[in-house]
């Protein structure tokens, strides 16, 4: 492991105990703890400059309006959007992604053309193509994840067949939340921008634990939420490019959204209010805008480097479990912070009760991804996924607590 | 620790490790599927049902040690009893899962009284017998626990 401070003291939540044991925080991938910073951002904004934004006049209006404008353009540099008009503020990814969906799928897709995803998405990244698919007569096509030896990676290699100019959209996850897989995501956007078809990116899971370039990763569209990056719930991003977004109609409408109104119609402002009808939420958008800040104080390459060293560490101890198999990339294959693993005999449920009770907060399941866990003959995992505040200590409690599920399970 | 091991008891991890009357049953007239959307287990419960009586039972599925021990235990109970015996041993069931009371006269089912301290696993003890009752009514909609009050 290489050093790294220990950034425990910033997250209030993390210093309790959780069945008289000191509360092992591994469920990342779930949703990551909030620094002090965050907490005071929301609280500072209720306190003192709570207001409607947009419309008032008035001293608290204009300061509302200021910080959330200013958490806009905050976060348009933390993944380097060329505009903040092309940020738009949604409750998360899976509202983001719908938004897309919706709209863009609704503008321009019609039977004959294909919608192409993969075998490994998140059910949000997957059942609203299913819909836009039903709704418009295109056909919804899936890369093949390499199961069995290599479980874990894109088949890439069938991506080329997949990929013909019938594809108009692309939509793919940028680290899967089940197997930990690192997407080639810039590589994939390429090959897509040769066949003409838009690129949509669920970065649900890198948000926050890499540097994270838009321009530089070249997709179109980009999903993520606030919770999974030390942000609050209830507020998440749509990245669009600027020029897809002006041709795109609402989703929704109503109030904020509309340039003017008549009795017989309405006509748009153009984004980031074109998609935002309604009182925004301001304080969460703000609190969004502090959660960068505190990640770029950290450096999010120490954050990704952190990560993988957990990850890679996890990995290396778990591995001595007898019976243990560990879903995704093997040593060597790129990884980000979680290991999904299943023990024969043990159902995952089991795992995370017992292991509940020695603190440690793991997820089990099937991790919103049944169609994946199909195919890798599973019905269910057990995942530790870590972040900045994870060390190596805690992964020996979470070993020490799965030997002791492993015997009790084995009578 | 006490309190998983009031949940795991003895009769429960002795049903996880050998299930009984597992697999489908070649002479099931009636069958039924239960889904917990929440976690993904499943179980499918096949009966043989001779008029108004249970004369066979299995169940196939996968899940926890709680939703497969409760639904092998359950076809050891069920097996032999009429479709009304079955839903009033339902009955005494969910009281048990519920509020952790044990009634002294039926024995094996009593190890779920420790379900009720963790209330995310009740629908995890109660999978199998929804997808029994739903078999005996001969209902062709599969069980789900999200519309079960547990």
């Amino acid at each position: 492991m290489p050093s790294w401070p220990n950034f425990r003291a910033d997250f209030p939540v993390l210093h309790q105990q959780v069945n008289g044991k000191p509360l092992v925080y591994l469920d990342n991938g779930a949703t990551t703890q909030k620094p002090r910073r965050v907490i005071d951002a929301l609280v500072r904004y209720y306190e003192r400059d709570n207001s409607n934004v947009h419309r008032g006049l008035h001293a608290l209006s204009m300061r509302a309006t200021d910080g959330y404008e200013g958490a806009r353009a905050r976060i348009a540099r933390f993944i380097n959007a060329a505009d903040p008009a092309e940020i738009i503020f949604t409750r998360g990814t899976t509202e983001s992604i719908n938004l897309v969906a919706r709209s863009w799928g609704h503008a321009h897709l019609k039977p004959g053309d294909v919608v192409l995803t993969t075998e490994m998405e998140h059910h949000s990244n997957l059942v609203p193509w299913q819909q836009a698919a039903k709704a418009s007569g295109a056909t919804l096509k899936y890369v093949p994840v390499l199961g069995a030896d290599a479980e874990g990676g894109l088949d890439l290699a069938a991506l080329d067949a997949l990929l013909t100019p019938a594809v108009k959209l692309f939509a793919f996850t940028h680290i899967s939340n089940t197997l930990g897989a690192i997407n080639p995501a810039t590589e994939l956007c390429r090959r897509a921008r040769a066949v003409g078809a838009v690129t949509v990116i669920d970065a649900a899971q890198s948000i926050g634990h890499a540097p994270l370039d838009v321009q530089a990763l070249g997709c179109d569209f980009l999903a993520f939420s606030g919770h999974k990056m030390c942000g609050p719930t209830g507020i998440g991003v749509l990245y669009g490019r600027r020029a897809l977004l002006d041709q795109l109609a609402p989703d929704e409408t109503g109030g904020g959204m509309v340039v003017s109104v008549t009795y017989e119609g309405a006509t748009w402002k153009p984004a980031p209010e074109r998609f935002e009808a309604g009182t925004p939420n301001v304080a969460d958008a703000i609190a969004l805008g502090a959660a960068c800040d505190y990640l770029d104080a950290l450096g999010r390459d120490q954050i990704a480097a952190h990560d993988a060293a957990l990850s890679g560490l996890a990995m290396e101890k778990l591995s001595t479990l007898p019976g243990i198999r560990i879903i995704g990339p093997r040593v060597g294959t790129p990884r980000s912070g979680l290991v999904s693993f299943a023990f024969e005999g043990v159902h995952a449920h089991d795992i995370v009760t017992f292991a509940d009770e020695d603190g440690v907060a793991l997820r089990g399941g099937h991790h919103c991804n049944q169609p994946l866990m199909r195919k890798l003959g599973l019905t269910s995992t057990t995942r530790a996924s870590f972040y900045l505040y994870n060390t190596p200590e805690e992964i020996d409690t979470l070993v020490a607590s799965l030997r002791r599920i492993l015997k009790f399970f084995a009578g | 620790m006490s309190d998983l091991a009031d949940l795991y008891q003895q009769v429960i991890l002795d049903h996880n490790r050998r299930p009984r009357n597992r697999g489908r049953l070649p002479t099931a007239n009636r069958v039924a599927h239960g889904d917990n959307p929440t976690c993904g287990d499943q179980c499918s419960v096949y009966l043989q049902l001779d008029g108004d009586r249970i004369s066979g039972i299995t169940f196939d599925g996968s899940g926890c040690a709680i939703s497969q021990a409760s639904a092998s235990l359950m076809t050891v109970q069920l097996k032999g009893k009429t479709a009304a015996e079955a839903e009033n041993l339902f009955g005494v069931f969910h009281e048990i899962v519920t509020t952790g009371k044990e009634p002294e006269e039926i024995s094996d089912i009593g190890a779920f009284a420790g379900v009720h301290a963790f209330p995310a696993r009740i629908k995890c003890a109660t999978l199998g017998w929804h997808a029994a009752l739903n078999a005996l009514k001969g209902d062709p909609v599969p069980a789900t626990t999200e519309t079960y009050k547990d």
